[in-house]
């Protein structure tokens, strides 16, 4: 692997122009400087353009679409594309648009995302403060569910849903979310819960307070960062996820994710790029606010995730 | 029957033996250090004292009651850590109240009881501060108010003083030890400083390996060590250690014939010693115009004494004198000690003679 | 001597066991046990709907002899070395530039980073748009003077997949450089000056020192990408959903197709089991050391 494009500044104050002569190689800190900002301009650009086409197309009208340019600002730009994609667009046999896939997700991101996190957190108070004997092993076991790939899960748990009874309706969704949710909740909590004294619970038990108590009255009033941290990663995996989606859901239950497939995948006769584009804007825009919002507390969430700290 | 018995208590962790039969008898009111090096056990024997562990053999006695399984909260014991273990959510008043509030004391006790203990501390105006908002030495005193609140049988410190910077550790050990004047409550203090322990202490227990080398009162310690490593942990700069061969009743080393007094030839010639350990404190050596020859090495003035190591025949000896040394760097010095202060070891067994 | 352990001391003894329980239960069943059952699964005569007769390993025999798995199995090995490959290099130098005390340095790491919080399907579907033959950039690049561009690589067989890496490179270089970012950050400081001190070039100190210093980021990345690409479905789906034909078919879209909408039961569980084993092929001794160094 090659060096990484030369660059000059360094951690220390290496931006100050050095006045005295140079006698081996001169870095030059502005041309290279210039070198730098181009190239991080050049990917923001790369990032930003798909969004920034979704945008404009969605805003566009399908007359501007088909003479037009994908780069083009929209001439009339309007949110009819919006409203059908919303309300009227075809997604397979019906055409209510959307929203009744919006409102399935709404249903089943929350509880999914509730009952994952606070069993993640009580799991991970018991991992981290509570160890016994084969406690670690049990970890262990329950963390491989967040590697394995979810393919070999997927035949025997619809027939588990069918048998329970709720293989077409949203709980048979909310229920494997929360399953799979399980061991990354518990992750998180367990790894956040390691960095409290163990002290703290010491004193707590000398105090009096037991098991249920020290949860309550310490461990969670200091749990704010993580718990933020989980709800953001629980909600923006589980809103878009798809797989689960489209295996899992029947006709009345299918979430925000499968409706836009089948939008934007069926073969009528004209394709309507705006609504295609207006509805992958409406199915991105929940994670997409969480994401502004909130944005540190996620990137928290990823690097905590996966460097298993 | 004392306040604290701790009989046979051994613990081990699989092959590794923690602790290999500790027996220590506390009395009611008596403050008592266990000290060591890190690695020898006092933290985990405080652990079991407490109930955050349990021994593998032997038992553990509060006042009477057979306590070696009984849960921390039933043992009437309240403990001071060293990261004190404040809760970071909580502000003082609460902090200090917690206690009583889990045994379903009723509010206004309990805030008698914090009213009381903060006033004892002199805490009172930080009574609605988060344990953030305070410095080193105030959470210290917070700490020990949320240990006084609750009027136990047993206090228990675990090195609390590690965590303050020299001149608060000082202040801090004060007052600790005016408090206990004044409760008059059983205590056991963890710490690696030997001077806390010397300061402190009623009793001491200096613990090395898992065993507790010697049991005595802060004078039994410095005066009488039972053991080499007893005597060179305890006192500071440390023991000077002269290694010499016993014949007969008399000691040589170097060719050097170190002078003993009676009573200790009459121990040597009845513990059969070969190679003898000859102990000198560093305040037991003068500078004289006679006795051992040597040249002085360094000097590090304190302030009220100075510290001389000097070169000599025997080996290199530190010596401590009030005031000024006159000589300087590189003379020639002799040394003079009484032999009734020197401090003789069985070689092998580092096991006190005389 | 010993006094009998309390109800209570007992209960609190077990409340950690009893808080854990259900949920190691459950990860027991839905994770082992469904295993193994589609591990039987795909030793059954299976079909449309599951039958249990045992029939060894013919399902494993009629995967290896399907030509559509075979080209799952090659566009795997071409998508996920591509997005590896791609997916690490941009991530680690988006992080080495970053690094460089930037001023904008907030915002484009939330640029850089946001792809990560949309759906694959929503950067399938708009990617779709955008490598729309005709309408997308051949249209555009058409535009700038160069009529006789062509960018058709979404219908052409050979090229799809091709697509399926820009997407994904796309969406996930920007977690990379999230990952690299924080392993670079941890890097002492008083490392790097001492370097400085000894006469390093800038180069240099990112050669010799701080790339060796990243190792364990570079594994636990690459496991999470790899982990990414052996799961991609969602962005497949909705970017070629498998076409055209199954050109761009990988293991998991197949494993889906096979198994809920060709009747395929048995075949599909196969799959399943073998996506399942190279996983843990690469998983399990990764977990393994990461937990035992964590004593």
């Amino acid at each position: 692997m090659s060096a990484p494009v030369p660059v000059t500044t360094t951690v220390s104050a290496a931006a100050r122009p050095r006045a005295s002569a140079q006698t081996g190689p001169v870095s030059a800190p502005k041309w290279h400087r210039f070198a730098l900002w181009s190239v991080l301009f050049l990917f923001a650009l790369f990032f930003l353009t798909p969004m920034y086409v979704m945008l404009t197309t969605s805003l566009k009208d399908m007359a501007q679409i088909r003479e037009g340019n994908l780069l083009s600002l929209p001439t009339s730009p309007n949110f009819d594309a919006w409203a059908k994609a919303w309300s009227s667009a075809c997604t397979g046999i019906d055409c209510g648009g959307l929203r009744p896939f919006f409102m399935n997700s709404v249903l089943m991101v929350i509880p999914a995302v509730l009952v994952s996190s606070a069993i993640g957190a009580v799991n991970g108070y018991v991992l981290s403060k509570w160890r016994f004997r084969g406690s670690e092993l049990m970890f262990a076991l329950m963390l491989f569910g967040m590697f394995m790939p979810l393919q070999v899960v997927l035949l025997p748990m619809s027939q588990v849903l069918g048998w329970m009874g709720i293989a077409s309706s949203i709980w048979g969704l909310v229920l494997v979310h929360i399953l799979a949710g399980l061991p990354s909740t518990t992750l998180f909590f367990r790894n956040y819960y390691v960095g409290l004294p163990d002290e703290l619970i010491k004193a707590a038990m000398l105090d009096g307070a037991g098991f249920w108590r020290i949860f309550w009255r310490i461990v969670v009033p200091l749990s704010t960062p993580i718990i933020v941290v989980t709800l953001i990663w629980q909600f923006t995996n589980i809103w878009n996820d798809f797989l689960f989606g489209v295996v899992f859901s029947g006709g009345a239950s299918k979430p925000v994710t499968v409706g836009l497939n089948n939008l934007a995948n069926t073969s009528s006769a004209v394709k309507e790029y705006n609504v295609d584009m207006a509805a992958a804007m409406i199915a991105a825009l929940p994670t997409l606010f969480v994401y502004i919002v909130a944005g540190k507390y996620f990137v928290r969430g990823l690097t905590a995730g996966a460097v298993k700290g | 029957m004392g306040a604290l018995s701790i009989r046979n208590v051994r613990k081990s962790f699989g092959a590794v033996d923690i602790l290999k039969g500790i027996d220590i008898e506390v009395e009611a009111g008596e403050f008592l250090i266990l000290v060591g090096p890190s690695g020898c056990g006092k933290s985990t024997l405080l652990s079991m004292i407490a109930g955050l562990d349990t021994p593998t053999t032997g038992s553990i006695h509060i006042a009477d009651r057979d306590v070696t399984y009984a849960l921390p909260k039933d043992r009437d014991i309240a403990m001071v850590f060293q990261s004190y273990a404040l809760y970071p959510n909580m502000n003082v008043a609460q902090n200090i109240s917690f206690g009583l509030e889990m045994r379903n004391v009723p509010r206004p006790k309990r805030d008698e009881a914090v009213t009381r203990v903060a006033k004892m501390l002199q805490i009172e105006h930080l009574l609605d501060r988060k344990p953030g908002q305070l410095s080193g030495g105030q959470r210290q005193r917070v700490a020990m108010g949320r240990a006084l609140a609750r009027n136990p049988v047993l206090f228990l410190f675990d090195e609390p003083l590690s965590n303050l910077d020299a001149k608060l550790r000082v202040e801090m050990r004060a007052e600790i030890k005016l408090l206990h004047l004044r409760t008059k409550t059983t205590t056991v203090y963890v710490t690696h400083d030997q001077v806390e322990a010397m300061t402190l202490g009623d009793r001491i227990a200096v613990m090395r390996d898992g065993v507790v080398q010697q049991l005595g009162t802060p004078d039994d310690i410095y005066s009488r060590p039972a053991t080499r490593f007893v005597a060179e942990f305890i006192g500071s700069p440390a023991m000077n250690m002269v290694g010499s061969q016993r014949a007969a009743a008399r000691l040589h080393a170097a060719g050097i014939e170190l002078a003993t007094t009676p009573e200790q030839q009459g121990a040597l010639q009845a513990a059969n010693s070969s190679e003898v350990t000859y102990g000198l404190r560093p305040e037991s050596l003068v500078f004289s115009d006679a006795g051992l020859p040597g040249t002085l090495a360094m000097i590090e003035p304190t302030g009220p004494e100075t510290y001389a190591l000097v070169d000599t025949p025997v080996g290199k000896l530190t010596a401590r004198v009030p005031g000024k040394v006159v000589h300087a760097v590189g003379e020639r010095v002799h040394l003079r000690w009484s032999p009734s202060d020197a401090h003789l070891f069985d070689a092998k067994s580092d096991l006190r003679v005389a | 001597m010993n006094s009998p352990i309390s109800t209570a001391a007992r209960l609190s003894q077990w409340m950690p066991r009893l808080v854990l329980a259900p949920s190691f239960i459950l990860a027991m069943f839905f994770i082992y046990g469904l295993i193994a059952w589609n591990g039987y699964l795909s030793l059954s005569a299976s079909r449309l709907l599951p039958n249990y007769t045992f029939v060894g390993v013919e399902q494993y025999i009629n995967l290896w002899e399907s030509e559509r798995w075979w080209v799952a199995l090659k566009n795997l090995a071409i998508f996920g070395g591509l997005f590896l490959f791609f997916g690490m290099a941009i991530g680690l130098l988006l992080a080495i530039l970053l690094d460089q005390k930037i001023r904008a340095e907030g915002v484009l790491r939330t640029v850089y980073l946001y792809p990560m919080a949309l759906s694959f399907i929503v950067t399938g579907t708009a990617w779709k748009w955008i490598l729309n033959p005709g309408l997308g950039i051949e249209r555009v690049v058409q535009g700038l003077g160069f009529p006789d561009f062509t960018f058709d690589w979404l219908i052409n067989p050979d090229r799809a997949i091709y697509t399926i890496v820009i997407a994904g490179v796309w969406q996930s270089a920007g977690f990379v450089m999230a990952l690299f970012l924080a392993g670079l950050r941890g890097i002492d400081d008083s490392i790097l000056k001492a370097a400085q001190i000894d006469g390093a070039s800038l180069p240099r100190i990112y050669w010799r020192i701080i790339i060796p210093s990243l190792r364990p980021v570079f594994f636990s990345t690459l496991m999470v990408l790899s982990h990414l690409a052996i799961k991609s479905f969602d962005l497949v789906m909705a970017l070629t959903a498998g076409g055209p034909g199954f050109a761009t078919d990988l293991p998991a879209t197949f494993m889906y197709t096979m198994a809920f909408s060709r009747g395929q039961i048995g075949l599909g569980a196969a799959s399943a089991t073998i996506m399942l084993a190279t996983v843990a092929a690469i998983v399990v001794p990764y977990l393994y050391s990461e937990l035992r160094s964590k004593r």
